[in-house]
């Protein structure tokens, strides 16, 4: 079995940087290791380590009967996932590609989010659903879509969704820790960034500032953080300081660091992948709205992909949020003094 | 060890056989008349007569508890209540042959059960009565939230199953849908799932003619629903839904299959339901009164009574302390039932997550907030 990452870290062996998809496999390894009722299941996650290779190794080290493939079927999945974490088990299942969780969305909606409270709290659900979400990779349809606003819309769930290396190895074992069910989104296009790991990290809920700023508030989360921060860093060129807030959980939402960032900037823009109409993004510049009204300068904009659905991959550069658009949002917030 | 084994398609995993499983008349140990058929043996277990009396009396007081509750939901006590009225083989002889340690997953059809489980008659009802979406522990009564989406609970039972094999344990998970939830895909993904990791699982279908007013021969075009456990390897029994002998006869082997690590069952029950749907159908529009008279003649209840009194087990003393014990359920029914509940607002929030969100309190707040200025201004 691959050491611990605490037992690596003694030996002096994490300064070399790892992939965001390694960190997620690191944090499944050590939560594995820590408590025997974590089990891992889904779609090729066995002998294949998943088509991500996020689950490599797990059922050589642990053996089938904590890492195991399952028929291609992810109501069933989902399912069974209930029924494991109702005998006390704490299942981490895999979605494979975002638009895949669809079929597995009644028992989403209709168990595994409500049964905590259809029973008084006496059956929690303790079960992680990884979904790894998002486009730029150049997947054809059905592998490239932005599906967090089903679940934020949907009491019961608490959703996460790390930008950072460091971030999905924490994030990642605070959701398995978790006695609710936790949907773990996952930034496909991120999986290969690399960075050093840090194993000490948030509790759910709590946002970032990645860039402090005084001019506008860049709200991002997954994915759109990365570009932000790209935003951000052209926008300095252009006379623009800009701050950026990664959200990283969306349930429970932080008001309270994004409400600080916008009253002291007095300007927000919010940035995601998903569609703009009744997405994400409405409910944050809403909150925002309300919250920071009279610090506001302009109206909170948004940067998000088109309302139409996710395009084939020779136009997605067309539909992504980008250091542009941003740009042109930042610009219009109606600067008086420019 | 290897858990998750590939099923032995050769091997004791088909104890009934291929040709038992397409053969769709279904088993019968008690006909209609009352009288054994079948090649039940006069020693076999199932006649045992303290268990038949244990049987019969639980199938009466378990119809007293049906009737009381289509009263009750009529005085507008309960704010809905499917009735499984002829349904008492399948009901009650399913849960019979499990032991408490097994788990259950109901349908809103199947309060009879949880009533033969030992729930709490209020507390089966609390879903059904409104005041909250389930009224016992489930961890204690080893039975899930009643389900009420269609077969969506099947996947549960697999799961639970599953952990229980996993975890070196001798529970088996039962879970029932009708004959309509048969046509949901979670019905079969559940069942292949089963299948694949040989889990000890038991799907049983009870099998009422109709899916609302659609009739059986427009859910599926099977010449038995029993016949859909050879697609996915597994075991699979046809048995009379009113023959309560039979059903629990093919329980009891199933269950002793699962625990023998021989994989799950599918059982369908054939049965009828006697009842509209629930109190907001009218069963008149889809099929005729003929069709219930033929099923009135198979009754279970009066089907067990029938061969209990001629075989001279039914005393008069057996039949009062029944039909006593029926009657008080029923009277503490009425008594608790007729009372207001006592529904707390808090609990809207309370139950969410383990620990309500930042936007839960402030929610939670301001709706105490309008109810303490309501009662302050005496409305």
């Amino acid at each position: 079995m691959t050491a611990t990452l605490d037992g690596a870290k003694t030996q002096g062996a994490e300064v070399r940087e790892i992939s965001l998809a390694q960190a997620v496999n690191r944090a499944l390894r050590d939560a594995m290791t820590a408590d025997e009722k974590v089990v891992v299941f889904g779609e090729d996650v066995g002998v294949l380590g998943g088509v991500f290779r996020v689950t490599d190794g797990l059922t050589r080290d642990f053996g089938e009967n904590r890492c195991f493939d399952t028929p291609l079927a992810e109501a069933g999945i989902m399912g069974t996932a209930i029924g494991m974490a109702m005998y006390g088990f704490r299942p981490v299942v895999e979605m494979q590609f975002d638009a895949f969780s669809y079929p597995a969305f009644e028992q989403i909606a209709s168990h595994l989010a409500k049964m905590r409270n259809r029973t008084r709290g006496r059956l929690p659900l303790p079960v992680v659903v990884r979904v790894p979400y998002g486009g730029g990779i150049g997947g054809v349809e059905h592998h490239s879509d932005s599906s967090e606003g089903y679940f934020v819309s949907t009491p019961g769930l608490h959703v996460v969704t790390p930008a950072t290396v460091s971030d999905a190895y924490t994030l990642l074992r605070a959701a398995i820790e978790s006695d609710d069910p936790v949907i773990f989104m996952e930034p496909k296009r991120l999986y290969w960034s690399k960075d050093q790991l840090t194993t000490s990290g948030p509790e759910i809920g709590k946002a970032a500032v990645r860039r402090q700023g005084t001019d506008a508030t860049l709200i991002a989360y997954g994915p759109t953080v990365q570009t932000a921060l790209e935003a951000a860093e052209a926008g300095a060129a252009e006379g623009y300081d800009l701050e950026v807030v990664d959200l990283r959980s969306l349930v429970p939402f932080d008001d309270e660091t994004v409400t600080a960032s916008v009253r002291k900037t007095g300007r927000a823009v919010v940035i995601h992948e998903a569609v703009g109409f009744g997405g994400t993004g409405a409910e944050i510049a809403a909150r925002v709205s309300e919250r920071c009204f009279h610090w506001l300068e302009a109206p909170v904009r948004r940067v998000t992909g088109f309302d139409i659905p996710y395009p084939p991959p020779k136009l997605e550069r067309h539909h992504l949020p980008s250091v542009d658009r941003i740009l042109d949002a930042v610009a219009s917030l109606q600067w008086e003094d420019r | 060890m290897t858990v998750l084994a590939t099923p032995d398609k050769t091997g004791s995993g088909f104890p009934l056989g291929f040709d038992a499983i397409l053969d769709p008349s279904p088993l019968q140990y008690l006909d209609e008349h009352g009288a054994l058929s079948g090649a039940l043996r006069d020693d076999a277990p199932e006649l045992d007569p303290k268990e038949l009396l244990a049987t019969w009396r639980a199938m009466v007081i378990g119809r007293r508890f049906d009737v009381q509750a289509t009263t009750m939901v009529r005085q507008g006590r309960l704010a809905v209540y499917p009735s499984s009225f002829g349904q008492e083989a399948c009901e009650i002889g399913a849960i019979l042959a499990l032991r408490p340690t097994d788990w259950f997953f109901p349908t809103y059809r199947d309060c009879v059960s949880m009533v033969t489980r030992g729930i709490d008659p209020v507390e089966t009802l609390t879903l059904l009565r409104g005041d909250w979406h389930c009224g016992y522990d489930p961890q204690h009564w080893r039975t899930a939230p009643q389900c009420t989406p269609l077969a969506t609970q099947a996947p549960h039972a697999t799961g639970v199953a599953l952990a229980a094999k996993l975890a070196g344990d001798a529970t088996v998970a039962l879970a029932f849908c009708g004959d309509g939830g048969t046509s949901e895909g979670d019905f079969h993904e559940a069942l292949n799932f089963a299948a694949v990791y040989q889990a000890p699982a038991i799907f049983f279908v009870q099998n009422n003619q109709y899916a609302i007013s659609v009739p059986l021969a427009k859910q599926t075009h099977a010449a038995a629903l029993a016949h859909k456990a050879v697609g996915y390897g597994m075991a699979g029994v046809r048995v009379d839904g009113n023959d309560v002998i039979a059903v629990r006869r093919a329980v009891s082997e199933a269950a002793e299959r699962a625990r023998a690590g021989q994989g799950p069952t599918l059982i369908e029950a054939v049965t009828y339901r006697m009842q509209a749907h629930t109190n907001a159908d009218d069963a008149t529009r889809y099929r005729d009164e003929s069709e219930v008279e033929y099923w009135k003649a198979r009754d279970p209840l009066a089907r067990l009574e029938t061969y209990l009194k001629a075989s001279g087990l039914l005393t008069e003393d057996v039949v009062a302390e029944a039909n006593q014990a029926a009657e008080e359920l029923a009277a503490d029914m009425r008594t608790r039932l007729g009372e207001e509940p006592e529904v707390d607002h808090r609990d809207m929030f309370a139950h969410v997550y383990a620990e309500p969100t930042p936007q839960l309190l402030e929610q939670a707040a301001a709706l105490q907030a309008e109810i303490d200025a309501e009662s302050e201004a005496g409305r």
